[in-house]
């Protein structure tokens, strides 16, 4: 597939000039969200949320049998 | 196993999914309505040429991106607590959340993203056409963004379209169809979008209001009224609208929820609704569990009735039927009867695991036939699958004062802001707004209602629906991973801090946008 060159060079410069001339609400408001997803991807899913039957179980068949075991044993917690 | 886990792990983790969910939706109805309004003002723009519609939009599109910027990827966070605190439900999910969460992150979410880029540096770069259709692609596809989410929603209220397969322990999807034009389905996102137009038209009446309030502003905000007011006033109707529809198939397919919504104990023909109410402790018993009682009430004679069967004279069943009692007629089941044949389901469920751990493959073949393979065992036992977990009865009774006012908080709120915006048109209309300082006044105070009446909707929802995760096949404490609640409470104070503070932001930039004012 050939690049269409003009086109990828003024989709480029239509963000450089967005970004560089951008007010300062929505500078602020960048900031925000550069530390807003860094905290939830680079913090909270790495060290707080990691995925329990993923972490716990190599594949999936064991991860069936986890949940199969708990649905067919259990006696729920009282409320 | 599962009666191992401690009950403070369901708590602290149905607490922290509220939190997130709450502050979640703090952000999603204004981007849902107010990028049509700003659609609309833009267009008025392009077919006019008038520069003082290109600075009004420009003003309004100025609070939609901080709302929008803001709000992005909080909702991400629900996605890592399925994980990590709700793995069984998760699992037992399967790809029924698959297809149309891919069709929003792929449709719907890029749609939005690489438009919004257009909205906001593409004003002097594109044509006025192609600004123009970027801005109402931004709108439709916020709008199809929460088409799928609340699609997902609508299979955990009533799950369709799908069979459970006990060899992986995952429902899997057999019919996309059913799952998108689910009942549930249909009502909620429209419920659900219209009353996004409804909290944004306030918003915009309201930062409007405080500008005559100010003497500020004139020509901004008469025609941010007239376009928010009749806007906010159309979808002001088809919240009611919906909400009614919504109501009957609430009642139709969980009806227990719809009885708590109302306080509604004992069935009866010309039902009353409960147009208001205060409930308090009292004597009453649904079973063996106490249940507040009305200590004053104002209600209508026959509208329940009318509301879910179109017939004053129809009987309604009430919390002790549909509980305790069930149907003499077998028009429905009571709790117990779905509890025995929910521990029938969970029993085939055992044998079948059984055989396949002796590697008897004729005996799980034949269960499989006589039970999972068997469409009547799925319609009639398997779907009250989750009843198995239930140690009585009374445990399928949901909050019923956090039902009852959330409910009617919701629609009291809901009729207010009709005459809101039916009033502030006719006014602005007859010249008489400006002057009506007390008005003004009223309009700026359901800013915060609105957003209170939209929270209460969604409390009403989840709520109501305990103690269901996914009706009647999974219960709450039976969908929570085995982790310690200590971990789940630090994350909670940790989301607490996180999203108050963009919440602060949010608002303090808002404030000094709106206080800005228009820019030439």
């Amino acid at each position: 597939m050939k690049l269409n060159i003009p086109f990828v060079s003024k989709l480029i410069s239509f963000y450089y000039d967005g970004f560089r001339n951008m007010s300062a609400w929505g500078k602020k408001v960048w900031l925000i969200i550069i530390i807003k997803l860094f905290i939830i991807f680079a913090l909270l899913r790495l060290f707080f949320f990691p995925d329990f039957l993923n972490r716990k179980f190599e594949n999936d068949d064991q991860r069936s049998k986890y949940v199969l075991e708990n649905l067919t044993n259990s006696n729920i917690a009282d409320d | 196993m599962i009666e191992h886990i401690d009950v403070s792990v369901v708590d602290w983790s149905r607490a922290q999914f509220a939190l997130t969910a709450i502050y979640h939706w703090i952000f999603v109805p204004l981007t849902l309505g107010l990028s049509f309004i700003i659609a609309m003002m833009e267009t008025i723009y392009v077919r006019t040429g008038m520069e003082e519609w290109k600075k009004l939009t420009k003003f309004w599109m100025t609070l939609f991106g901080i709302n929008f910027a803001i709000g992005i990827a909080t909702g991400i966070i629900l996605e890592f607590e399925f994980g990590t605190n709700w793995s069984n439900y998760s699992w037992f999910v399967g790809d029924i959340f698959g297809a149309p969460l891919a069709i929003e992150g792929i449709l719907a979410f890029f749609l939005e993203s690489t438009f919004v880029a257009v909205m906001f540096f593409g004003w002097n770069k594109v044509s006025k056409k192609f600004h123009l259709i970027s801005t109402w692609l931004v709108a439709i596809g916020a709008n199809l963004s929460a088409l799928w989410i609340l699609v997902a929603n609508a299979w955990m209220q009533n799950p369709v379209g799908m069979v459970f397969n006990p060899d992986t322990a995952r429902n899997e999807m057999v019919n996309f169809w059913a799952i998108l034009f689910n009942p549930v389905a249909v009502d909620k996102f429209l419920h659900t979008i219209f009353s996004g137009f409804l909290l944004a038209s306030i918003f915009v009446l309201g930062v409007s209001a405080w500008f005559m309030l100010k003497n500020r502003e004139e020509w901004l905000s008469k025609r941010s009224i007239l376009i928010a007011a009749v806007f906010g006033l159309a979808s002001s109707l088809m919240v009611a609208f919906t909400g009614d529809s919504s109501a009957r198939t609430i009642a139709e397919v969980q009806p227990v929820k719809f009885a708590a919504f109302e306080a509604y104990y004992d069935g009866s023909k010309n039902a009353e609704l409960v147009a208001f109410g205060i409930l308090k402790n009292s004597d009453k018993q649904i079973g063996d569990k106490k249940v507040k009682d009305f200590v004053f009430r104002i209600g209508i004679p026959g509208f329940l009735s009318v509301m879910t069967k179109g017939d004053k004279d129809a009987y309604v069943p009430g919390l002790n039927q549909l509980v305790i009692e069930g149907s003499d007629k077998g028009e429905y089941l009571s709790i117990s009867q779905k509890m025995e044949r929910g521990r029938e389901a969970r029993n085939a469920l055992i044998k079948y695991k059984r055989a396949k751990m002796l590697n008897d493959k004729v005996e799980a073949d034949v269960l499989l036939n006589e039970y999972f393979r068997n469409k009547k065992f799925n319609e009639d036992y398997f779907r009250y699958f989750g009843y198995a977990f239930l140690k009585a009865p009374e445990d399928a009774i949901p909050n019923v004062s956090v039902s009852f006012y959330s409910f009617h908080l919701m629609v009291i709120l809901g009729f207010l802001f009709i005459v809101v915006c039916a009033l502030s048109l006719l006014m602005l209309v007859r010249g008489t707004l400006m002057n009506n300082r007390w008005f003004l006044r009223i309009i700026l105070i359901s800013v915060p209602l609105v957003y209170i009446a939209s929270e209460s909707g969604w409390v009403l929802a989840e709520m109501g629906r305990q103690p269901w995760i996914i009706q009647d096949l999974m219960p709450v404490n039976v969908a929570v991973s085995q982790i310690s609640a200590g971990s789940v409470m630090a994350t909670f104070i940790l989301f607490a801090v996180l999203f108050t503070a963009l919440l602060i932001a949010e608002v303090s930039i808002m404030v000094k946008q709106i206080k800005t004012g228009p820019k030439q």
